[in-house]
């Protein structure tokens, strides 16, 4: 008559695919924002990863003999497909998407077992080893402005490898990084190639947060994550730009160009790489914060996001196992770990 | 030339220190005995059956720590060997069924009407399970019978029996649950099945 | 007073107004109660009635057995028809022993009184009284009330906790209690009160009971005792031990402690009623009220029902759809146990029967891949890490989740509720916690015997060397003695060789003439012996030992003459004949009895193998029929061999054990020669052996003699 199973005998009405799905809604805007303003590329990438993701989830699913249905409509496949294709250049040839999924599905989540089982976010996997194995189609980034590719232009120079010339060109935190012994105000100085440009980022960058924003209010994450990797990035970018402003970005900048917002609020927050405890969520942001800050003002890339988080992913359960939170009636006992491992 | 002798002065005196140090803590920190035997036997089910072949527990504990395979003990199972394993830093292995299956805890029962009272069972019992005096009836003290069957053997008129400990509100387990891989694969049928 | 918070918590859909629209009612008396011996934690009561009893309202028909335990008390008059293992409600769906009452619809009470003042009896006295009143605690788990009330005996107990929270959805039988006996539950506090002596009473209740806290309100005013009501907010699970304590007093029992080993003492308000009923009127607990809820009753409502009364009859009366029925649930749906039948008893712990249709609680989906969301560890009430938990019991890893305070866990659900991937969180902590206690009690038990095989190994080496010991002893006086005895001999053989008188009638003087004989002829080869020795080695005194082997020669001879002359005086004709006819009348019966015997085991084994066959039952019969017959016959025979030997006054059976003994005991003997390590044993052991063999030898002998 009825199943013997344990109690509880009724759950809440959530589920892991609607936790992607809403992760999925929280993407538009900045979806919308990057094609209003970089045109048809991103969304033409993101549908690539889409499809390219899906089918190499699928496939791995086939080949480990689990149910393909099942698997596939946890949606998670289609947030990292999302996440890499927002991150691509918008021009990037097709087949960059295409062994970005792969590498993203195959070997950052399949290989270890599928989800919940990976140690690091596969689309940043991918797309850190999309950058350091074709710099050049991965640093091209449109120029936004008031002519735009058209989707006929585009798609060609997506499949086709089409000329794009006239289009492409460097990311504001390229400029910066590349400032040829300019200074920061020199850099934002009125009718300077950086300050044409940035705006268009930063409203992306604001369409993430909105996005990001709009999630928290749905409590799929928790603030500590996204808020504490900002305020870390701002507080110790304020600090250095406050002691030499000529030569260090302002904090501002730092939060709203390149990636910061994109990672604080949806790649820092993938649950299943971070760290899950409170405590250690906040030392999981602020680190992804600090270690931003010093690739980008020290390092080789000019951004760093991606690699910052495969880091920090890397620390996670190690800072889970330090922050443990004091079980109840465990007054006193000390933290981390306990006993032999 | 100077330097070479400094260098191995040096040497020499480090050689030196740290024999010493290693001379004191083999004395200071010095380990009685041969404690992983007793690490071993302190695993092992204690059922003293001898289905690995030696004449108890403590033979085979001694048996492993020179050696011997993990995987000779049916009554303590994969968890024994798993253990075992563990204790060892080696390879948990599947029971070697040359020495018998791991089945359900059982306890001896004898039939008291065909007991003659031989005694040849309380003499075989190893941890003196079995109660009773020549020619009187004979019984198992259930609490402390281990199942080993070794006093099925010995007896004349075959009254024993090994009868597998009943599960009761008091033993029962909770069940591992299913994995969604079965749930999905046989579409649910399988739990409500059981119940049925 | 501030009401402090707990960590976690859930806020499910409480679903408590249904089962509160109608007033309390009793139950319809059922023909049957079904009551097991053990509704509560601790051991099973002892039934001490029988089969065929008659019982009278209240009266006892199990009595506790050791220290945690109560009483259990006819929850209405009738007769007993059955005392057997019935499935009771409990999450494995296993039985235990029940017993079944048929009423007789008279509800006759058993002899009962109160106590006109229970503050004149001492508190022990009136806490057994209690205890004799079989009330353990009602909201959930069940423990003896007794025990809790005894906690002021060596704790110091300054708050007194009554839980009112009920913070379970569905259920309301807390609620109606308070709602309708406010009276007695501060009645009750009051008792406890006076037991524990408490500085300090609170009641803890929910906000989502506003009558409840209304009646209670205003019976607490005209209490004896100064009783605080606090209203908690709603939060699941509130109602838990240690978080309600929590949430009133801001103090975190510590892990592995009691309540009481902060001050604390917490009692549910089903209990508080209980007692009062049974200080005031004497009555014991018989009856509690139960929710009776979920969509696919017609009526859900709350219901007074005798303990005992199967579920069944409460469904029927509640207007119970069977075929809208999906799910049926004891308890609450959070912590409730799963019913695979609906003809199981109500126990002192049933506060809710939940019919849900199939809407209601849908079956959960299949678990998803855990994602770490963490939202588990943000619900959970104890602060543990829920997920990590749950890899460890998956994996098996039960040290590990051990560490990770899996044993504070309380089982109340809230990880598995906000679980995203519809994990199901609760089963697996229950099974790594069962399978952690059973590997625990394996340990224990693999100790124990350990222990008890070292013993008898000791045991065995004491006996052993005392066994030498003695024999040591044995050997060492039998050595003295034959030394002795061989010089009288001596003596007497040659007194005999002296007077050459050949007199030897009776069998003690033959006897003594061989030995005589054989000793002398030992001495005659040991000096020849020795004469040649000293010859080939051309020694001193060769004549001399001449002379003296030529003296025992003749002494040798004159023995063995007169020892023959004696036998051949001693067997006369008459007497061979006599031992011949007894030998074959004897060889007679023992042909016949082994014959007989023969047949049986074959018989025996012929049946056996039939059976395992399974051939047609006829020929088992059959079978059967020959097998008793030859037993028959065979057990006369013995009987008649018993007999005989009764009459040559010799117990037969003794006999028979005497010699498996000895026999047993020389290819024992044999065997340890053979497994003797040192050479120094084996010579021992052989030397042991030609004794054994002897007396077994004899025993046979006699034997033989009967049969």
């Amino acid at each position: 008559m009825t199943l013997r199973l344990s109690s509880p005998h009724v759950t809440r009405n959530n589920s892991t695919a609607g936790v992607m799905q809403k992760v999925l809604l929280a993407l538009l805007p900045g979806i919308t924002a990057l094609t209003y303003l970089f045109g048809w590329g991103s969304l033409i990438q993101v549908l690539i990863c889409l499809i390219s993701g899906l089918v190499f989830e699928a496939l791995a699913i086939w080949l480990r003999r689990q149910s393909i249905s099942f698997f596939l409509s946890d949606y998670s496949a289609a947030v990292t497909a999302v996440l890499l294709g927002v991150s691509l250049p918008p021009t990037a040839p097709y087949w960059v998407a295409v062994v970005g999924m792969l590498v993203a599905i195959i070997f950052g989540k399949q290989v270890y077992g599928g989800l919940g089982n990976n140690p690091f976010n596969p689309a940043m996997v991918a797309y850190a080893l999309l950058l350091v194995s074709f710099p050049v189609q991965m640093t091209a980034w449109i120029i936004p402005g008031e002519t735009l590719l058209s989707l006929a232009d585009t798609t060609s120079a997506i499949f086709a490898a089409g000329t794009i010339d006239g289009y492409s060109g460097a990311t504001p935190l390229d400029l910066i990084r590349n400032r040829a012994g300019l200074t920061t105000s020199e850099l934002w100085s009125p009718g300077s190639n950086l300050s044409a440009i940035a705006q268009a980022y930063q409203w992306v960058a604001l369409a993430w947060a909105a996005g990001g924003v709009a999630l928290l209010y749905l409590k799929v994450f928790t603030w500590h994550t996204p808020i504490s990797m900002l305020a870390s990035l701002f507080v110790i970018s304020a600090m250095f730009y406050g002691y030499d402003p000529d030569t260090y970005l302002d904090p501002v900048s730092q939060l709203t160009l390149g990636a910061t917002m994109l990672g604080a609020f949806f790649i820092a927050t993938d649950p299943v790489s971070s760290a899950t405890s409170t405590k250690g969520k906040l030392v999981f942001g602020a680190g992804i914060g600090l270690l931003v800050f010093v690739i980008r003002t020290w390092g080789n890339y000019p951004d760093a996001v991606a690699f910052a988080v495969l880091v920090l992913n890397l620390a996670a359960p190690m800072i889970d196992q330090y922050t443990q939170p004091r079980a109840f009636g465990h007054k006193g006992v000390r933290m981390g770990p306990q006993g032999k491992e | 030339m100077d330097s070479v002798i400094t260098a191995i002065l040096a040497l020499l005196g480090l050689a030196l220190v740290f024999g010493l140090l290693l001379g004191y803590a083999s004395v200071r920190f010095k380990v009685e005995g041969n404690p992983i035997v007793d690490q071993i036997d302190a695993i092992l089910p204690q059922t003293q059956c001898g289905q690995c072949g030696h004449p108890g527990c403590r033979p085979y504990a001694e048996a492993i720590a020179a050696g011997e395979a993990i995987n000779k003990c049916p009554p303590g199972g994969q968890a024994t060997i798993d253990q075992l394993a563990e204790l060892l830093n080696v390879e948990s292995i599947p029971l070697d069924a040359e020495h018998g299956s791991e089945d359900v805890r059982k306890v001896a029962y004898i039939r008291e009407d065909e007991c003659i009272g031989c005694t040849k069972c309380i003499q075989a019992c190893p941890v003196d399970a079995i109660l009773g005096a020549a020619k009187q009836m004979h019984t198992v003290i259930v609490s402390e019978c281990t199942g080993c069957d070794l006093c099925v053997e010995p007896c004349p008129v075959d009254c024993i029996d090994m009868i597998p400990v009943a599960t009761t509100i008091g033993n029962w387990k909770w069940p591992a649950p299913p994995s969604p891989m079965q749930i999905i694969a046989t579409d649910r049928t399988t739990p409500s099945e059981e119940t049925a | 007073m501030a009401v402090y918070s707990f960590h976690g918590g859930i806020h499910p859909p409480e679903n408590k107004l249904q089962s509160t629209q109608t007033p309390l009612v009793d139950a319809p008396l059922p023909r049957h109660l079904i009551i097991p011996v053990q509704q509560h934690i601790g051991m099973a009561a002892d039934p001490i009635v029988k089969i065929g009893d008659t019982v009278l309202k209240g009266q006892v028909i199990a009595e506790p057995i050791g220290r945690i335990s109560t009483a259990v008390h006819a929850p209405s008059s009738g007769r007993v028809i059955d005392i057997s293992q019935q499935p009771v409600p409990h999450a494995s769906g296993l039985e235990a022993e029940c017993i079944v009452i048929e009423t007789d619809g008279e509800e006759r009470w058993c002899e009962h009184e109160g106590l006109d003042d229970y503050k004149k009896l001492a508190p022990n006295e009136l806490i057994d009284f209690i205890r004799s009143k079989g009330i353990a605690g009602m909201g959930g788990a069940g423990f003896p009330t007794d025990v809790k009330l005894h906690l002021g005996d060596d704790h110091i107990v300054n708050t007194l906790i009554i839980n009112a929270a009920e913070c379970e959805p569905y259920i309301t039988s807390d609620d109606m209690l308070m709602r309708t006996c406010a009276d007695e539950i501060v009645g009750g506090i009051e008792v406890i009160a006076h037991l524990l002596k408490p500085h300090h009473i609170l009641i803890g209740i929910e906000d989502n009971k506003p009558e409840a806290i209304a009646a209670l309100s205003s019976a607490c005013k005209i209490s004896r005792v100064p009783i605080d009501i606090q209203v908690v907010p709603t939060k699941y699970p509130s109602g838990g031990e240690r978080q309600l304590i929590q949430l009133l007093t801001n103090i975190e029992v510590p892990s592995g402690k009691i309540p009481a080993d902060v001050g604390i003492v917490c009692q549910n308000v089903g209990t508080t009623a209980a007692i009062y009923e049974a200080v005031t009127t004497g009555q014991p607990l018989i009856s509690r009220i139960v929710t009776l809820t979920g969509a696919a009753l017609k009526q859900p409502q709350n219901l007074r029902a005798l303990i005992g009364t199967p579920f069944t009859t409460l469904l029927e009366f509640a207007g119970l759809e069977p075929d809208k029925l999906s799910k049926l649930v004891m308890g609450g749906p959070m912590m409730g146990v799963p019913l695979t039948s609906p003809h199981l008893p109500v126990i002192k712990t049933t506060n809710c029967l939940i019919a849900t249709t199939i809407e209601e609680m849908p079956p959960a989906p299949p678990a998803q891949a855990c994602i770490r969301c963490g939202l588990c560890e943000q619900a959970c009430p104890a602060q543990l890490l829920p997920q990590q938990l749950y890899w460890f019991s998956k994996g098996k890893e039960f040290e590990k989740a051990r560490q990770h305070n899996l044993f504070d866990c309380i089982e109340c659900g809230a990880c598995a509720y906000v679980c995203p991937s519809n994990i199901p969180l609760v089963q697996y902590y229950r099974f790594a916690k069962s399978e952690i206690r059973n590997e625990e009690l394996e340990q224990r038990r693999a100790d124990h015997a350990r222990a008890r095989f070292e013993a008898r190994q000791a045991r065995l080496e004491r006996e052993a060397a005392e066994k030498a010991e003695k024999r040591k002893q044995r050997a060492l006086e039998a050595a003295a003695a034959q030394a002795a005895r061989k010089k009288a001999e001596e003596k007497a053989a040659a007194e005999a060789a002296e007077s050459g008188e050949s007199n030897a009638s009776d069998d003690a003087a033959l006897k003594s003439l061989k030995v005589a004989a054989a000793v002398s002829r030992t001495k005659l080869s040991k000096a020849e012996k020795a004469l040649k020795n000293a010859r080939e080695k051309e020694l001193d005194g060769i004549d001399k030992l001449e002379a003296t082997v030529v003296e025992l020669k003749t002494k040798s001879d004159e023995a063995q003459a007169m020892y023959d002359a004696a036998v051949n005086a001693s067997t006369s004709p008459e007497k061979i004949a006599k031992s011949d006819a007894e030998s074959d009348a004897k060889k007679e019966i023992t042909l016949d009895l082994k014959a007989l015997k023969q047949q049986v085991s074959i018989m025996r084994t012929k049946l056996k193998k039939a059976k395992a066959s399974e051939v047609d039952a006829a020929e088992i019969l059959e079978l059967e029929a020959r097998l008793n017959t030859a037993q028959a016959e065979l057990n006369t025979a013995e009987e008649q061999q018993m007999a005989k030997a009764a009459a040559a006054g010799i117990d037969l059976k003794q006999l028979k054990i005497d010699a498996a003994l000895a026999k047993a005991a020389v290819t024992k003997t044999e065997r340890a020669a053979k497994a003797a390590e040192t050479d120094q044993e084996r010579e021992q052991l052989e030397a042991e052996l030609p004794q054994k063999r002897e007396t077994a030898e004899q025993l046979a002998q006699q034997l033989a003699r009967f049969e």
